[in-house]
């Protein structure tokens, strides 16, 4: 359970987290997303206590995460995959967190293997990994401790296809476990087959807090595409039933404002072909790209 | 899901998994090991060219050699190469960190900087030990064994000449430390490297001892510490006085005191700070 009251930092003018709330409950995986410098990054160094809030409080498990003398077994993070000593091996990086937690030596070589770095990848210095590689022993890092709550930011960066599969898989089987799993991106299509939940900011500050499927109900309503050799003829039918119609080609028609069933019985009832028939629902995409570009004119109009 | 049972927080956690980081770059070898090879060398060298070099020493210098053999013993200029070697590795030890964000990872796995701070400060103090302690004795030992080619070499039951090898062996943590307290002030590795090198080895020498009170801030640098406890012919030799004298046990509080203020710094700093 993540909780975050009120949270505000700011540094010197800027505000880069404004009184932001929301709760992150365990059993979910929950997108943590706002454009680039949202404060997303800022939100998650505040629970970790990595960074001072100027005000406010985020707590992991009911507690301040500073208050904790050691960490990996409360909370598993992975802030940046950069954030390793390039000239250590692997392991070497994962013994040395894990003997700090006093964690026993064979726990290294299980996560090495859940995360499917292998006995070579383990002894090479991290300096010569891939983005991908450093991705998955970050990953590696924040499973040491077994912890309830597991926090990821950009997670999902450099890794390939294969790897992107992976880690939503394990999310979801971590999230599954009863864990806490939080998980930070700038992209919605990253977080759309990832996360049930989500948490949205822009500016620092927070626009929704819901599930995927009530975020996605947001967007704008379906369109229909129709394609037809006789488009020019269905589209004068379709405007007199009150539909708004936009040719595409001169065959295709975008129409807004009826459904595809009521589309296809009119096409019938005039016996017009039709070759093509479909729905496109507004993607979570546009749905968060929307919200977030109101945030963003709302703040800039702020400035003026 | 499984929740392991939570194991006491012990500080022997922390030192054992930052002697891990230490031993666990290679960049530390090279830094002991092409240390440990230069201060032998020229202390080595120099006893080497005293030995050549006696049956063209007049006097002066033949009367008062038992001085020249303990400056054999630990140079100034092999002291200077110790100070930049120990300055370096103390600087990287928590500079390091912060370059490469490591930082971020090791306050999360443990959250408490302080004891990670001092984990590092026990860890840091105990390696330069024995390195200094290494490199002094082996110089020592290797110099006044070539002055004994003509039976000039200086025993170590000698009077003072157990401070030549304490003070030479202890100049390695003091500079350490205050190369880590520097580093966890300014984080960046290059203005660390410059900073610390202008404070231990050129700031003193831009300081003159003409006046009481600049001879005693002269006196309170470690460099200058060094080179007076070491220096056991001070004031009895036919060479100068100096106006404002510096002590021995003054030279032992200066080492104390930058060791102890440069370990405090770097704890508080730390803990204190955004990362």
């Amino acid at each position: 359970m993540i909780e975050v009251e009120q949270l505000t930092k700011r540094y010197g003018p800027t505000t880069a987290v404004r009184e932001l709330s929301f709760t992150v409950r365990p059993g979910h995986v929950t997108g943590f997303l706002g454009p680039n410098g949202a404060g997303k990054t800022t939100t998650l160094r505040m629970l970790l206590g990595l960074v001072e809030p100027s005000g406010g409080t985020a707590m992991v498990s009911g507690h301040s995460f500073r208050r904790h003398p050691r960490g990996l077994r409360h909370v598993g993070a992975l802030l940046d995959a950069h954030d390793v000593h390039g000239g250590r091996s692997a392991r070497a990086h994962l013994h040395a967190l894990a003997r700090s937690n006093r964690i026993p030596r064979a726990r290294v070589d299980e996560v090495l293997a859940e995360v499917g770095l292998t006995e070579a990848a383990a002894r090479r210095r991290v300096g010569s990994f891939s983005l991908g590689m450093k991705q998955r022993l970050g990953i590696a890092a924040a499973l040491l401790g077994d912890p309830p709550v597991l926090m990821f930011d950009e997670p999902l960066n450099g890794l390939d296809p294969e790897g992107v599969l992976w880690v939503r898989g394990l999310f979801r089987r971590l999230a599954h476990e009863g864990r806490t799993v939080f998980v930070s991106s700038h992209l919605m299509s990253e977080m759309e087959n990832t996360a049930d939940e989500l948490v949205v900011i822009g500016r620092g500050q927070l626009i929704a807090a819901e599930s995927l499927t009530e975020f996605a109900a947001r967007g704008t309503a379906p369109t229909v595409t129709v394609r037809s050799p006789h488009a020019g003829a269905l589209a004068v039918v379709l405007e007199s039933e009150g539909a708004v119609v936009a040719p595409y080609d001169e065959e295709t028609l975008k129409v807004d404002g009826v459904s595809a069933v009521r589309v296809g019985e009119l096409a019938h009832e005039h016996r017009f072909p039709v070759w093509e028939l479909a729905t496109q629902t507004a993607s979570l995409e546009t749905a968060f790209m929307e919200l977030t570009a109101d945030s963003v004119e709302y703040a800039a109009g702020e400035t003026r | 899901m499984t929740t392991l049972a939570l194991p006491a927080a012990r500080f022997s956690d922390l030192l054992a998994a930052e002697w891990i980081k230490l031993r666990s770059l290679r960049s530390t070898y090279w830094a002991f090991g092409s240390g440990a090879l230069a201060v032998i060398g020229f202390n080595t060298n120099a006893a080497r060219a005293d030995h050549v070099n006696y049956p063209h020493y007049g006097g002066p210098i033949r009367d008062d050699f038992v001085y020249w053999a303990l400056r054999d013993a630990f140079t100034q200029g092999s002291a200077m190469i110790l100070v930049l070697v120990c300055a370096s590795i103390g600087a990287i030890t928590i500079v390091g960190e912060y370059a490469t964000g490591l930082v971020r990872t090791t306050f999360t796995a443990v959250p408490d900087r302080r004891a990670v701070m001092a984990a590092k400060v026990v860890v840091l103090t105990a390696v330069m030990t024995v390195f200094g302690a290494l490199l002094a004795a082996a110089s020592y030992a290797s110099s006044q064994a070539i002055l004994d080619g003509r039976g000039l070499g200086v025993p170590i039951s000698h009077p003072g000449a157990w401070r030549v090898v304490v003070a030479s062996a202890l100049l390695a943590p003091v500079c350490a430390l205050v190369g880590m307290g520097l580093g966890a002030v300014i984080r960046h590795s290059a203005t660390t490297m410059v900073l610390t090198t202008f404070v231990l080895l050129l700031l003193p020498s831009f300081v003159t001892d003409r006046y009481h009170w600049t001879a005693s801030v002269r006196h309170a640098f470690p460099f200058n510490a060094w080179a007076r406890i070491v220096d056991v012919g001070y004031g009895k030799s036919h060479m100068l006085v100096p106006k404002y004298p510096a002590t021995v046990g003054g030279g032992w509080v200066v080492f104390a005191v930058w060791a102890a203020v440069a370990a405090v710094v770097a704890v508080v700093v730390v803990d204190r700070r955004d990362v």
